[in-house]
C-alpha cells in the first residue's frame, strides 16, 4: 500500500533532529511529526494509512546513536543499534543476557537487521518483546531534547498503548541496562503462533538465587495490557521460595504457586489470537516456565 | 552433410556453425526421471524477469480502486469530482459511468437447473455486497497520486444487514443478498441405496466439520496492464488462465476475440486465486479503451486479501454407516457451501469437484450427496489448491479416524478393511469414478515403516499412562484425488462451460534447436523444465536445446491453462504427442534422403538410421534439410513441426499415505508437528525434484489450513485478516523437515503414466494433522477441534471437555 503524503527530513545532527521534532509539535491526530528509526513498525502503519504524520524525521544519519558500550555498572545500548547488532554484541551477551534472549525472538532476520533497539522501545507496542525486558531489568531510557534531555526509568516510560513519556522534540538516544551482578539467571519465554508473529504473551524473567532460595525475581510481561507490566505479585510471592530440584516429579511446587499470580493486575487484550481469559492462563503457565528456565 | 544439402548460403552458414544442435549423448541417460534443477528459477528468484508489475510503457497510467467499507449497503451516491481536481489525476469514474459497457463478471459453471447467477458488475452501481467491492476508480499519472485521490471521492451508503452465517442466510426472514434469495443452487448425487445402508446399521457416526474460509496467498499479488494497440488491445495479467481469460473477456467487454491478446508474463503463484476473470481485468481494458492509454493496476497484499476470491468455506455434515468390524456400508454428505456475494468463474463448481471424492479410497455400497450453495455478503469463494477435493478428503479421513476410535480399532486397520485392494483395479467407486490404478497397501506399508508407527504408538501409550502434559497424537490420511482435469465429455456432463483438453506445438528450428509451445500456463510449476525433459527424450535432443513458450495468446494460441493438477497429465502428454508427430515427419524425410523405405528407418538417440546400416541422419540435419527445402519428398511441407491436442479418457487418481505425529502441550494448547511422513503415488515421475517441491509445498499449505490459516470477519462483515500479521501462514521456521517417499503405479489413462502432483500434498495433509491433534487429546475426552487448531482452540477444547467431565482429569 501507499502512505499518505508526508515531508521527509534527515537531520545531520542530534540537535537538528530535536529541533525538527519539536517544531510541528507532537499530537495524537493527523499532522504529527514522527521519528523514523529502523521503520519496521512505523512503515507498515504508514502504508496501511493507520498513521498520517505530516513530517517524517529520519534518524538514520545519527551515527552517535549507534553501538553498544560497556560503562562499568551498566551496558549502554544506543537507540539506533539494530537488533542484529545487539545480538552480536559480546558485551550484551555477557552483561545483559536477557536482552539477547528476547532480541533473538524478535520477528525474523530481515526485521532484526533493520529494526532498532531504541525504535522498538519508543514505539512501545505492548506485543513487542523488548519493552517487558526493559521493565524487568529497570533500564533507564536516556533522551535528548532542546531542553537538554532526561533519564527516564522504564517504569515511567511506557504510559499506554503505543504511548511513552517522550515529549515533542525529545529523542530517545539510548538505554542504560543495569548489570545485575552474580547469582542471576535469565529467560525470555515467548508464546507466538508462527516464528515471525508477535507474542501472544511473553514473559521476561530474571531470578537470583541465594542459599538455595529465590532472593529476588524480576518479571516483565509482554502483551498483557496496553503497556508492558511487571508481575509484582509473582516477584513478591517468589521471594524466599525454595525451588524443587529439577526432575522432582509430582508433589507441591511453590514456584508454580507463586507464578499463579502472574495475571494479577493485568488487563490483557482481545485479538485474533487470544481472548483475555486465555492470555491470563498463558501468563500463569509461561511465567512458571520462564522462572524455571531462569533459575541459575 | 553440406554437400548433400546443396549450396544455399543460409543453409551452408547454418550447417557450418557451431550453433547447430547435435543429438543427445545417450550415455547421459534419459531426461525423464532426472532430478533437474528448474531452468526458470534463476530469473524467477532474482526477479530479473517480466512480472506484470515490472512492465513500464510510455504514457502508462495507474489505476486505484475505491472499495466499499460496507458488507451490504445501497450505494446511493458516488461523486468523483473532487478526485478529478487532485494533482496528477487524469480520470475518475464510478460504476454508473461504466454501467452501459461493463457487463457482468462471468460464471462458467452453471451447475444445476436451479442455479441463480446474479448480475455481477465489475464496479458496483447501486448496491454493494461485500467489503472491498469496487465502487469507483481513479486513473492518475502515478500510483501514489491515484491512491491519494481515492480519499477525495465521496460515496454514500445506506447500510443493509450483513449476511455472514450460511445457516442464518437460509432461514426465513434472513436479509436477502440477491432478489432471488440466498440459495444459489442445490445439487444432489447418489450411488447405491443409502437408506438400505443406514437402516439397521450397527454403527452410525454423525459429524459436522467446518472448512474455514481461506485466503489463497500467492507470493505475487495480482497485477494487470491493459494496452490499446492498433485496432485492439493487449492485456497483461498475473493470471493462471490467459486462454480462458481471452475468451471470457471478449464475451464480457465486447472487444472482439481476434483483437484481444492476453499475456500471462511470469506469474508468481496462484493456487487457484488467479483462475479467475476479475473486475480489475475487465475495468483495466475498459479504462484503456476509454482513455486510449495503457493502464496498470497492482494490488497490495491487503487489497488482495479483501478482494481476490477466497477458498473453502463449507459446513460438512457427514454420516457414516458401518459394521462393528469397521467395514463401511455407506456415507451421506450434506454440504453447505458459501459462495460469497456472487458466482465467479467456477464458484459453484468447486464443492462439486469434491462430490465424487467423499468415498475416498474406500469401498462401500451407498453414497448420498447434497450440496446447497449459499450467498453471503463476503467476497466470493472459488478455486483454491485442491478445490473441493481437500474438503471431501478431510471429511472422510476425519470420519474414518472417528470410526476407528468409536470401535476401539487402529485407524490404519480400519482403512485396510475398507480400501480398494491392489488386485481390484481398475475399480469403479460408489460415486461412479473408475480409479484406473493404485496400490494403497504399498504406500501405506512404506509410510508406516518410515514413520516408525509402532514405536510412536508405544510412546503415545507411555505418555498417556504417565499423564504427560505433552501428549503425542498420530494422524493418518490415506487419500486419493481425481485430478488431471480432464475429460471434456465428463466436464460437459457436469455443466462446466469449457473442455479439458490441452494443446502443444513442437517445432524444430533450422539450427536444430527446438521450440515447444504449450497451452498450459505455468505460474511456478516448472513446466519449462519438465516439458524440456519430455521433449529431449522424445526427439533425442539435448535438454538445453529446447525452449518452452507459454502464456501469450499470440504465441500459444490454443490452451486450457493450468489448474487442477492437469498440466503434466494433459499438457505434458500433448507435448509428447506433438513430438511423436514431428518424429513421423522427420522419419519420412530421412527415408527420402537416405533413399530407403519409411519402414526401414528407425529412430534412436536423435538419429534416424536405415535398419542394419550405419546410414543415418540426425534430427538436426533433417531440420536443416526441411528448412532448406532443396530436396524434400513430394508434398512435404518445408518444416519439421506439429501440433497435438490431448483429451484424456479419464481423470487421474494420485494417492498416498500421509502420517503425522504431533505433540500437544495440554497446558498451553500449542500443537507442534514432531514428524511428518508422506508417501505419494503420483504415477511416473518426470522430474523428482519438482515432484518433491510440489509435495512439500502442498503439505505446508495443508498444514496451514489445519493449524494456522483462517479468514475472520467481524459481525459487520469486515475482514479482520487483511495483513500477514493477522492471516498467518506457516514459514519454514514453523514446519519440521518432512520425510517423503514415493511408490509408483503408472496411470493407465495417458501414455506417460503420470497422475499429477500439484494438489496432492494439500489434500492429504490437512486431515493427517487434525487427526493427529484429536488423537493427542482423545484421552482428555476431546473428539474434535475446529480448524485451524490454534493453541487457544485446543486449550478451550480441553477446558470444555474437563468441564463436561466434572473436572476428574
Amino acid at each position: 500500500m501507499i502512505p499518505a503524503p508526508f515531508d521527509y527530513v534527515r537531520p545531520a545532527s542530534l540537535d537538528e533532529a530535536c529541533r525538527v521534532l519539536g517544531e510541528a509539535g507532537d499530537g495524537d491526530g493527523d499532522g504529527e511529526v514522527k521519528a523514523l528509526a529502523g521503520g519496521q513498525s512505523l512503515l507498515p502503519l504508514l502504508r496501511l494509512r493507520l498513521a498520517y504524520p505530516s513530517v517524517l524525521v529520519d534518524l538514520g544519519r545519527l551515527e552517535e546513536l549507534r553501538g553498544v558500550h560497556d560503562r562499568g555498572d551498566h551496558v549502554f545500548i544506543g537507540a539506533l543499534t539494530t537488533h542484529d547488532e545487539v545480538l552480536r554484541s559480546p558485551v550484551v551477551r555477557e552483561h545483559a543476557p536477557l536482552v539477547a534472549l528476547a532480541t533473538a525472538t524478535v520477528a525474523d532476520p530481515a526485521v532484526r537487521h533493520r529494526g532498532t533497539f531504541g525504535g522498538s522501545l519508543a514505539h512501545a507496542d505492548p506485543a513487542g518483546d523488548l519493552p517487558a525486558v526493559a521493565l524487568a531489568l529497570d533500564c533507564v531510557l536516556v533522551t535528548a531534547s532542546g531542553a537538554g534531555g532526561r533519564e527516564i526509568p522504564a517504569a515511567g516510560f511506557f504510559t499506554g498503548y503505543l504511548e511513552t513519556a517522550l515529549e515533542p522534540g525529545e529523542v530517545l538516544t539510548g538505554v542504560k541496562v543495569p548489570k545485575l551482578g552474580d547469582g542471576w539467571g535469565f529467560h525470555y519465554e515467548k508464546f507466538h503462533r508462527t516464528a515471525q508473529a508477535w507474542a501472544v504473551v511473553g514473559v521476561a524473567a530474571a531470578v537470583r538465587i541465594d542459599a538455595g532460595a529465590v532472593a529476588q525475581a524480576r518479571i516483565g510481561l509482554t502483551n498483557m495490557g496496553p503497556a508492558p507490566v511487571r508481575a509484582r505479585a509473582v516477584e513478591t510471592a517468589l521471594r524466599g521460595v525454595t525451588p524443587p530440584a529439577a526432575g522432582a516429579g509430582g508433589g507441591h511446587d511453590p514456584v508454580k504457586d507463586a507464578c499463579a499470580w502472574a495475571d494479577e493486575g493485568t488487563s490483557p487484550p482481545t485479538d485474533l489470537h487470544a481472548r483475555p481469559d486465555y492470555r491470563r492462563h498463558l501468563a500463569r503457565v509461561l511465567t512458571h516456565r520462564a522462572v524455571r528456565a531462569a533459575l541459575p | 552433410m553440406t554437400e548433400q544439402l546443396d549450396a544455399g548460403l543460409v543453409a551452408r552458414r547454418i550447417a557450418g556453425s557451431d550453433q547447430v544442435g547435435e543429438p543427445r549423448d545417450p550415455a547421459e541417460g534419459r531426461e525423464v526421471g532426472r532430478a533437474r534443477r528448474r531452468r526458470e528459477d534463476a530469473r524467477l528468484i532474482t526477479g530479473r524477469t517480466r512480472w506484470t508489475d515490472n512492465i513500464q510503457l510510455p504514457g502508462m497510467l495507474h489505476v486505484a480502486f475505491l472499495r466499499s467499507p460496507m458488507a451490504h449497503a445501497r450505494l446511493t451516491r458516488v461523486d468523483v469530482s473532487a478526485a478529478l481536481a487532485m494533482p496528477g489525476v487524469v480520470a475518475a469514474f464510478s460504476g454508473r459511468d461504466f454501467a452501459g459497457e461493463q457487463g457482468s463478471l462471468p460464471c462458467a459453471w452453471p451447475v444445476s437447473e436451479d442455479v441463480v447467477i446474479p448480475d455481477h458488475p465489475p464496479m458496483a452501481v447501486d448496491r454493494v455486497r461485500y467489503v472491498g467491492e469496487a465502487v469507483a476508480c481513479v486513473v492518475a499519472t502515478d500510483r501514489y497520486r491515484a491512491a491519494d485521490a481515492l480519499e477525495a471521492i465521496e460515496a454514500d451508503y445506506e447500510p443493509l444487514e450483513a449476511v455472514l452465517d450460511m445457516t442464518e442466510a437460509l432461514s426465513d426472514g434472513a436479509p436477502a443478498v440477491h432478489e432471488a434469495g440466498n440459495q444459489a443452487f442445490t445439487w444432489r448425487f447418489s450411488g447405491g441405496d443409502a437408506d438400505a445402508a443406514f437402516h439397521d446399521a450397527p454403527v452410525v457416526l454423525d459429524r459436522t466439520y467446518v472448512q474455514q474460509r481461506l485466503i489463497p496467498t500467492a507470493m505475487e499479488p495480482r497485477a494487470v496492464v491493459a494496452v490499446p494497440e492498433g485496432e485492439g488491445f493487449t492485456l497483461y495479467s498475473a493470471t493462471q488462465i490467459p486462454h480462458i481469460l481471452r475468451v471470457m473477456l471478449a464475451l464480457t467487454t465486447g472487444i472482439p476475440e481476434h483483437l484481444l491478446r492476453v499475456v500471462a508474463p511470469d506469474v508468481g503463484g496462484g493456487f487457484g486465486s488467479k483462475l479467475q476473470v476479475t473486475a480489475e481485468e475487465v475495468l483495466g481494458l475498459l479504462l484503456a479503451r476509454r482513455l486510449g492509454r495503457p493502464v496498470k493496476w497492482t494490488e497490495s497484499r491487503s487489497e488482495g486479501n479483501l478482494t481476490a476470491h477466497h477458498g473453502r468455506d463449507q459446513i460438512q455434515r457427514i454420516s457414516v454407516a458401518a459394521e462393528r468390524d469397521g467395514r463401511i456400508r455407506g456415507v451421506r454428505v450434506d454440504l453447505l457451501a458459501d459462495m460469497g456475494a456472487y458466482l465467479m468463474l467456477v464458484t459453484p463448481g468447486v464443492p462439486l469437484l469434491g462430490a465424487f471424492m467423499y468415498s475416498g479410497v474406500y469401498k462401500m455400497d451407498a453414497y448420498d450427496f447434497t450440496c446447497t450453495g449459499v450467498f453471503t455478503t463476503k467476497v466470493p469463494t472459488d478455486a483454491y489448491r485442491g478445490a473441493g477435493r481437500p474438503e471431501a478428503t478431510f471429511a472422510i479421513e476425519r470420519a474414518v479416524d472417528e470410526l476407528a476410535a468409536e470401535l476401539g480399532l487402529d485407524p490404519v486397520e480400519v482403512r485396510r478393511r475398507n480400501w480398494i485392494s491392489r488386485e481390484e483395479f481398475p475399480y469403479t467407486t460408489v460415486a461412479g469414478l473408475t480409479y484406473d490404478s493404485g496400490d494403497y497397501e504399498a504406500a501405506t506399508e512404506r509410510a508406516l515403516a518410515l514413520f516408525g508407527y509402532d514405536e510412536l504408538r508405544a510412546e503415545q501409550a507411555d505418555r498417556r499412562e504417565r499423564r504427560d502434559p505433552v501428549q503425542l497424537g498420530i494422524g493418518v490420511s490415506t487419500y486419493t484425488e481425481m485430478c488431471g482435469l480432464a475429460p471434456s465429455r465428463v466436464l460437459g456432463s457436469l455443466s462446466y462451460g469449457a473442455g479439458g483438453w490441452e494443446h502443444a506445438a513442437v517445432r524444430l528450428l533450422p539450427t536444430g534447436k527446438v521450440e515447444v509451445v504449450t497451452g498450459t500456463s505455468p505460474h511456478g510449476q516448472g513446466h519449462e523444465t519438465s516439458w524440456s525433459q519430455i521433449t529431449a527424450d522424445a526427439l533425442g535432443v539435448p535438454f538445453e536445446d529446447v525452449s518452452v513458450l507459454h502464456g501469450d495468446t499470440a504465441v500459444s494460441p490454443r490452451g486450457m491453462d493450468t489448474y487442477g493438477s492437469r498440466s503434466l497429465v494433459v499438457g505434458g502428454v500433448a507435448v509428447l504427442a506433438a513430438c511423436e508427430k514431428v518424429k513421423e515427419k522427420a522419419k519420412r524425410l530421412a527415408a527420402h534422403l537416405l533413399e530407403a523405405a519409411d519402414d526401414d528407418v528407425e529412430f534412436a538417440d536423435g538419429t534416424f538410421r536405415v535398419r542394419g546400416t550405419d546410414q543415418g541422419r540426425t534430427i538436426q540435419e533433417l531440420a536443416l534439410a526441411a528448412f532448406a527445402a532443396h530436396d524434400l519428398p513430394d508434398g512435404f511441407e518445408p518444416r519439421l513441426d506439429a501440433d497435438a491436442t490431448f483429451d484424456p479418457e479419464n481423470f487421474s487418481f494420485p494417492h498416498g499415505t500421509h502420517l503425522c505425529a504431533v505433540e500437544a502441550d495440554t497446558e498451553t494448547g500449542r500443537v507442534a508437528i514432531r514428524s511428518y511422513v508422506a508417501v505419494d503415488d503420483v504415477g511416473r515421475v518426470v522430474n523428482p525434484l519438482i515432484v518433491e517441491g510440489q509435495v512439500r509445498g502442498g503439505i505446508a499449505q495443508g498444514i496451514g489450513q489445519a493449524l494456522f490459516e483462517e479468514a475472520v470477519h467481524d459481525t459487520g462483515g469486515n475482514l479482520l485478516t487483511t495483513t500477514m500479521a493477522d492471516y498467518l501462514i506457516p514459514s519454514a521456521a514453523d514446519l519440521p523437515d518432512f520425510v517423503t517417499d514415493r511408490t509408483e503405479t503408472p496411470a493407465t489413462s495417458n501414455p506417460l503414466g503420470v497422475k499429477g502432483v500439484g494438489e496432492a500434498g494439500t489434500i492429504a495433509a490437512t486431515p493427517a494433522v487434525v487427526n493427529a491433534v484429536v488423537d493427542a487429546l482423545r484421552p482428555h475426552g476431546v473428539r474434535d477441534v475446529p480448524m485451524p487448531c490454534t493453541p487457544e482452540r485446543v486449550w478451550r477444547a480441553l477446558a470444555r471437555s474437563r468441564a463436561n467431565d466434572g473436572g476428574t482429569r
